[in-house]
């Protein structure tokens, strides 16, 4: 029984990085765009689900107790506008521009997360947060269980979105500009607007992820938001295979259970006191992993199909629809 | 509000200014932007120490130089630890970036520096833990030098050493072969292997460079603040800053926007608070970005 509960346990959480890995996949592998300040938007989400969830807290703003499900929706809508935001800013110019820029995002939630106590309770986070089935919190089993369903509901539909997206007119654009902008753009596709769009969904679909999350601990901190987080997604969505939202859930699911196989493997190892250095090793192996994969097998388990040679022109493409634009 | 902060600013600028030379120089020539440069730093930060260390066992307690804070020891250690930043860069290169450059895949290159920077800082994080540590545990005098402003003779050394660097690179780039070659290379790289210029060379010259920089940063921030497996990449997001603000390419642009970042984070620590100091950078990020992408002294990309 024991094992089952960890079991579901352990597959929530796996499932809830599959989450962040769709988003990412929609980004990266459909449209080509890199985001390495993900778990900025994973943030976003889960503090303004928190905030609109939570029961009203003196020390800090909010705590306006509405619904889980409206916690959710305005988790969406302000990951996605932070997310549409910083292409806006960045898309017209080198993909390398909004590289540095996300991850200046995930500095400045880190920040925000850590000092303005009034709205997120600085260091020591925000608790309470209510959990859908609370009132089962008795019977860890059935509340696991009930959690997976809930969690396992919500992937499965953005799954099946992404993949209708994907085959969409819509996804087919992007597809287009990440093979052949100039192609794309000659057929009268406004390259950096879908870019727009594509980067806010990636980005509300992560901060959905976030506010799942957060549902499911009940209790949020700045220090779930480090930049390893964004590190493991990326593992997840290169081991699966950047394209194909199969590969990203199964890559998920895979690095996670080596990630937290890995982690009981060196708490029973290591002596307490090498703990912290042991996962500094972990940490260090994993990041070897994923220079292995894009040296070996870049396209992962589930990859799509070999991107052509052109893609390495479009820096070059990109610079001359910048100065031509402006 | 005090002077005290211009000072700090250049201080942090120069930290700044000297580790986003590689930033720039790796983005211009190698077109990708290294996310593991601030890791470049640490490391030779920690070969550095531990030179130090070593020539302290073999030798004794060696007496600091003048009023400064160290010895002769600490300066035969960063010059090892400047090649050993250097061969690391190299190193890194060969494994990973030649690999992936030869693809022809720009962003796969930057994702393998975003790996490579988690392994580089973890594996520090093994060795040493992330306790942090110091050059020296002496606590220095600061000289009033008017308009209430301090210092201490280690800041006015290193002052000078960050000058005499950029100079140094500065007339690098601009009055030997091989600067020219770096140049023509940043500027348009299928013309200039037309003409010639040997491409691997180049890339070994931007990896030295680079990483010998990082390392004099890194032993810089060792000095004055503290040693720690997480130093350099705390500054990755004001080396970017810098280098964009400076314009892509352009050394005197880098250790410029430097010195602005520097100053308007000590300026921000003042007004409101140390702990929005990282903002700082962010903020005159996307200001720049909105404004002028290309930077003060850049030039548009052919």
């Amino acid at each position: 029984m024991d094992l089952l509960g960890y079991g579901a346990f352990f597959l929530t959480t796996a499932l809830i990085f599959s989450l962040v890995t769709l988003g990412l996949n929609l980004q990266w592998g459909l449209t080509g765009l890199f985001n390495v300040g993900l778990a900025g938007f994973v943030a976003i989400g889960a503090y303004t689900s928190a905030l609109l969830t939570t029961p009203d807290d003196a020390a800090r703003l909010g705590g306006f107790g509405l619904p889980i499900l409206v916690g959710w929706l305005g988790a969406m809508v302000v990951g996605g506008i932070a997310a549409a935001l910083t292409g806006m800013a960045t898309l017209r110019l080198r993909s390398d521009y909004l590289a540095i820029t996300t991850f200046g995002v995930a500095v400045v939630v880190q920040l925000v997360a850590l000092n303005a106590q009034k709205l997120t309770g600085g260091p020591f986070g925000i608790g309470f947060i209510p959990r859908p089935f609370g009132s089962l919190a008795e019977t860890p089993l059935l509340f696991n269980l009930s959690n997976l369903a809930v969690v396992s509901v919500v992937t499965l539909i953005a799954y099946l979105a992404l993949e209708h997206l994907s085959r969409s007119p819509w996804g087919r654009v992007l597809k287009a500009l990440r093979e052949d902008e100039r192609a794309a753009i000659s057929l009268g596709k406004s390259a950096r607007f879908y870019r727009v769009q594509a980067f806010a969904v990636g980005g509300a679909i992560m901060a959905l992820a976030g506010a799942l999350q957060a549902h499911f601990t009940g209790f949020i901190a700045p220090d779930n938001y480090l930049p390893i987080l964004t590190f493991q997604v990326w593992v997840m969505l290169i081991v699966g295979g950047s394209g194909s939202n199969l590969g990203a859930v199964i890559g998920s699911i895979l690095v996670w259970a080596i990630w937290a196989g890995s982690g009981t493997l060196t708490s029973i190892l290591f002596p307490p006191e090498q703990q912290a250095r042991a996962a500094a090793l972990q940490i260090a192996a994993i990041g070897v992993m994923l220079c292995v994969i894009l040296l070996i097998r870049p396209n992962g388990l589930f990859g799509d199909r070999p991107r052509r040679s052109r893609f390495s022109k479009r820096a070059k493409i990109a610079a001359g629809e910048s100065s031509s634009g402006s | 509000m005090s002077l005290q902060f211009v000072v700090d600013g250049l201080l942090t600028g120069s930290m700044i200014g000297l580790g986003a030379i590689g930033v720039t120089l790796t983005y211009s020539i190698l077109r990708f932007s290294n996310f593991a440069h601030g890791d470049f730093m640490a490391w030779g930060t920690y070969a550095t120490l531990a030179v130090v260390s070593a020539i302290g066992a073999m030798v004794g307690k060696v007496a600091p130089i003048g009023p400064l804070s160290f010895g002769w020891p600490l300066i035969v250690a960063l010059i090892v630890g400047m090649a050993f930043t250097a061969l690391l860069a190299l190193l890194l290169d060969k494994v990973l970036f030649a690999r992936l450059r030869s693809q022809g895949q720009a962003i796969i290159v930057v994702m393998a520096s975003f790996g490579a920077s988690m392994a580089l800082r973890s594996l520090l994080e093994f060795t040493f833990t992330s306790r942090p540590t110091y050059f020296s545990r002496a606590i220095q005098i600061a000289m009033p030098v008017g308009f209430g402003i301090r210092i201490t003779p280690d800041q006015i050394a290193l002052l000078l050493l960050t000058a005499v660097l950029v100079l140094g690179v500065h007339l690098l780039m601009t009055r030997t072969q091989t600067g020219r070659s770096m140049q023509a290379l940043s500027q348009n790289a299928a013309l200039a292997r037309i003409v010639g210029i040997d491409v691997a060379s180049v890339v070994r010259v931007t990896w030295v460079i680079g990483g010998a920089l990082a390392c004099v940063a890194g032993v810089m921030i060792g000095i004055l603040v503290q040693i720690r497996p997480f130093m350099g990449f705390d500054m990755l997001l004001p080396m970017f800053a810098a280098a964009i603000l400076g314009g892509i390419g352009s050394i005197p642009g880098a250790v410029l926007g430097g010195l602005i970042i520097g100053l308007a984070e000590a300026g921000a620590v003042q007004l409101i608070g140390a702990e929005w100091r990282a903002a700082v950078s962010f903020i005159i990020l996307m200001a720049v970005l909105f404004v002028r992408p290309i930077g003060l002294f850049g030039v548009r990309e052919r």
